[in-house]
């Protein structure tokens, strides 16, 4: 018995071992030092001469890019829809330099965990040129160090925790063309004193870095525009009972609460401050992570009358009403959640500039260096996007964040300011 | 203690010393909050509100802990699928039974048959998938070692989680709300929310039930005499395993039970809503201890009253912000505090040697 078990656990160790080096040993081995230029049409071989590495895309073959995004699970609504808006991209796009564009989509489960398997998964693909992800932040945490480390780049769509683009934790590899929350978190408390006019707010968040960021910035905002946190409060994001921390919330009086949490646990916010009585009139507000059908329905009711912050989708361009409605007709459903323009954006990004930094050979074969790559995005200035005009800074910022406060109003959001 | 130190015996010595930390720290928290007003200022009808809120968490956890400790008594396995019976039995009484009686106006018309129909539904789904279970994945496997059940356990979880999302999806499905169970009672001077007080009647009304029905009736006997010794009770004339698939059953229809009360608190329901509350009910039936009905009640009502009552009275008070993030880490201090120093739980006996 004893010795089973000892056998179990070996092979188990063991198995982790090689899990944990099987992805670190993937980078394709042709950094020969030679005279280089960046050619294309030229008839002499192709040298990669690109300081991390360079992918090699063979005549007819395909450029491969990755997605990490949330594609199962009660928040799938968040991270399908910005899947939709990547593929597309690549339809708008069309080929490039002669190869056609292939996705390879990868779940990042919208936690550390899911964030880690899927870049783990994606740079062990020596193939892959660039990824669009995550859509949690959460996730965005471990992938982009794996992710930068392996000298692949990424762009997400979605992720808007401060911390991802700050100048102490910022990955080399790490972009995105989502909303920064410092915006964020501003515009919700602007709003809450300056429309609402109210004085006293409680934040909750779960722990997440979104959420923590978010509640955090509104604390600070909502503090610097003269007004005053009676609650700062946290909640597991897995919890069923959260009548307790509702009660220790009501017992601080507040006027207006901030949640920026996922869906299940916004559902089960909503639902019992409806029900208590000393919340009662109290304003509710969440934040982009639920604005989707599926928040919806699982709250019902106790939703109406509900604030939401997210990024304004009145992008009056031609190319978003071209975006809508290729989504409609290819997936049958008007858009699921709020960043299928920012993964059009951000898709568009990085296939423009593969565009620019690849080599062409005289047979059609491509050599795209990963450092060139990186250098081309975050050098981005002045792009006409979807989501605006999009210039990208040190740290991988690259939105022109737009924020909207919606209120639910007959079980749909509606964006009432700015 | 002295003798301890005398015998220099250290490791006694150190959890002694972590006992004696954590109990300090519960205590000073306490006090700080009670006698010197740290952090907000609850009355005491908020305090009673704390301890109705935990109540009626901690008989869900009842309910579901039950299915733990009747499995470890008779098997002595952990049925770590029993968080899926939980889940199946609700999600698919939800789908086909809750949603359409909301939608066509019956359940409002007729609460009572309404909900009948959906407890019959959920608990009558979670046994099937429970009895399923126990006979493909656990009988084969009853005389191979103790570790093998538990990776099936583990597999048999994977598999139904997963078939319940290809059949209902992965978003979240909203419970239907009830009118009549709309507002709230008000009960010396305290208002209870009406969901509350009716989770907690119907889970004790349970728990009660099912301890008369293992000790008062014949199969109840014949379960008993399975637990104690199965090739004895063979010998008796006893089916053992009829006896087993039925206390698999029973366990898995207080679960669907349990199932159809947290939809009615919670009100939403999802794939993987079996997880957490099964680890808390596992959780809650050691600490009760494992094998023991009452212990099992006792353990999971205990568990839901220090959740909610925990972070506002000793951790706010130890000055610790975000404490109702914290409960997991109560609930599970709890279990390492119990199985370091009272290993047979609560009210649970000490096991002996071919048991433990």
């Amino acid at each position: 018995m004893k010795r089973t078990i000892l056998l179990v656990t070996l092979a188990l160790i063991l198995i982790l071992a090689l899990s944990a080096c099987g992805s670190g040993t993937s980078e394709p081995a042709a950094t020969d030092q030679g005279s280089q230029s960046p050619a294309t049409d030229s008839s002499a071989p192709l040298v990669c001469n690109d300081p991390l590495s360079c992918v090699e895309v063979a005549p007819g073959d395909p450029i491969v890019i990755a997605s990490a995004l949330v594609i199962t699970g009660p928040n799938e609504q968040l991270g399908l829809d910005s899947q939709y808006g990547v593929e597309i991209a690549i339809d708008f796009y069309g080929p490039v330099l002669g190869h056609p564009v292939q996705l390879q989509a990868e779940d990042d489960g919208c936690s550390a965990e899911g964030g880690q398997t899927a870049a783990q998964k994606i740079v062990s693909n020596p193939q892959i040129v660039g990824v669009i992800g995550t859509s949690c932040s959460g996730a965005g945490v471990p992938a982009s160090r794996i992710i930068s480390d392996a000298g692949y780049v990424m762009i997400s769509p979605s992720n808007t925790a401060p911390v991802l683009t700050d100048e102490a934790t910022h990955q080399a590899g790490y972009l995105r063309t989502a909303h920064n929350d410092k915006v964020q978190g501003r515009a919700m408390a602007e709003y809450a004193i300056q429309v609402l006019g109210v004085k006293k707010a409680a934040a909750i968040h779960d722990g997440d870095p979104y959420t923590e960021g978010l509640a955090s910035v509104f604390r600070d905002s909502f503090i610097e525009l003269g007004g005053e946190i009676v609650a700062f409060e946290g909640e597991s994001a897995d919890a069923t009972n959260v009548e307790p921390l509702l009660r220790t919330v009501a017992a601080a009086g507040p006027e207006f609460i901030y949640y920026p949490v996922f869906i299940p646990l916004g559902s089960l916010i909503t639902k019992t401050a409806r029900e208590l009585p000393g919340l009662q009139g109290v304003y509710l507000a969440a934040a982009d992570g639920v604005q989707s059908p599926d928040f919806l329905s699982a709250a019902g009711s106790a939703a109406e009358g509900m604030f939401v912050s997210g990024p304004d989708l009145g992008f009056a361009n031609e190319t978003y009403d071209r975006l809508v409605e290729a989504y409609r007709n290819k997936y049958g459903t008007a858009p699921l959640s709020v960043f299928h323009a920012h993964a059009f954006d951000a898709t568009t990004l990085l296939l423009r500039a593969v565009e620019q930094v690849a080599q062409k050979g005289a047979d059609g074969t491509l050599l795209i260096g990963r450092q060139a790559l990186r250098d081309a995005l975050f050098a981005t200035s002045g792009y006409q996007g979807v989501t605006g005009t999009l210039t990208c800074n040190q740290f991988g910022d690259c939105a022109d964040p737009k924020i909207a406060v919606s209120i639910v109003e007959n079980g749909a959001f509606k964006a009432i300011w700015p | 203690m002295l003798k301890q130190i005398r015998d220099g015996d250290w490791i006694s010595l150190v959890l002694w010393l972590f006992r004696a930390v954590v109990i300090l720290l519960v205590l000073y928290g306490t006090v700080a909050k009670l006698f010197f007003g740290v952090g907000n200022a609850y009355s005491g009808r908020d305090w009673a509100n704390f301890f109705i809120s935990g109540l009626s968490q901690g008989s869900l956890y009842a309910l579901i802990a039950l299915g733990y400790t009747l499995v470890y008594g008779v098997l002595f396995m952990i049925n770590f699928a029993h968080g899926e019976f939980f889940m199946s039995g609700t999600l698919t009484a939800t789908v086909f039974v809750a949603l359409p009686l909301s939608a066509s106006g019956f359940l409002d018309r007729t609460p009572i048959i309404g909900m009948m129909l959906i407890l019959i539904t959920a608990m009558s789904v979670s046994m099937g998938v429970a009895l399923l279970t126990e006979r493909v994945a656990y009988r084969p496997l009853r005389r191979a070692p103790r570790l093998v059940p538990l990776i099936t356990a583990i597999g048999a979880s994977f598999f139904w989680q997963y078939y319940f999302r290809g059949l209902f999806g992965s978003s979240l499905i909203p419970f239907p709300e009830l009118q009549v169970l709309q507002g709230r009672y008000t009960i010396l001077g305290v208002e209870i929310l009406k969901t509350r007080a009716v989770v907690i009647v119907a889970s004790l009304i349970m728990l009660v039930g099912l301890y008369f029905f293992v000790m008062r009736t014949k199969t109840g006997k014949a379960i008993r005499a399975v637990a104690e010794d199965k090739d004895v009770a063979a010998l008796m004339g006893i089916d053992v395993d009829r006896t087993i698939a039925i206390t698999f059953a029973t366990g898995a229809a207080m679960a669907g039970a349990a199932g159809v009360l947290y939809g009615l608190v919670f009100r939403q329901v999802v794939f993987s809503m079996g997880f957490v509350p099964g680890i808390k009910a596992f959780t809650a039936a050691v600490l009760g201890g494992i094998g023991s009905i009452p212990g099992a009640a006792l353990g999971g009502l205990f568990l839901g009253i220090f959740e909610a009552i925990g972070p506002p009275l000793f951790l706010e008070g130890l000055g610790i912000p975000g404490g109702h993030q914290l409960k997991d880490v109560i609930a599970f201090t709890m279990l390492v505090l119990v199985l370091i120093f009272r290993p047979q739980g609560i009210i649970g006996e000490r096991l002996a040697e071919k048991k433990a």
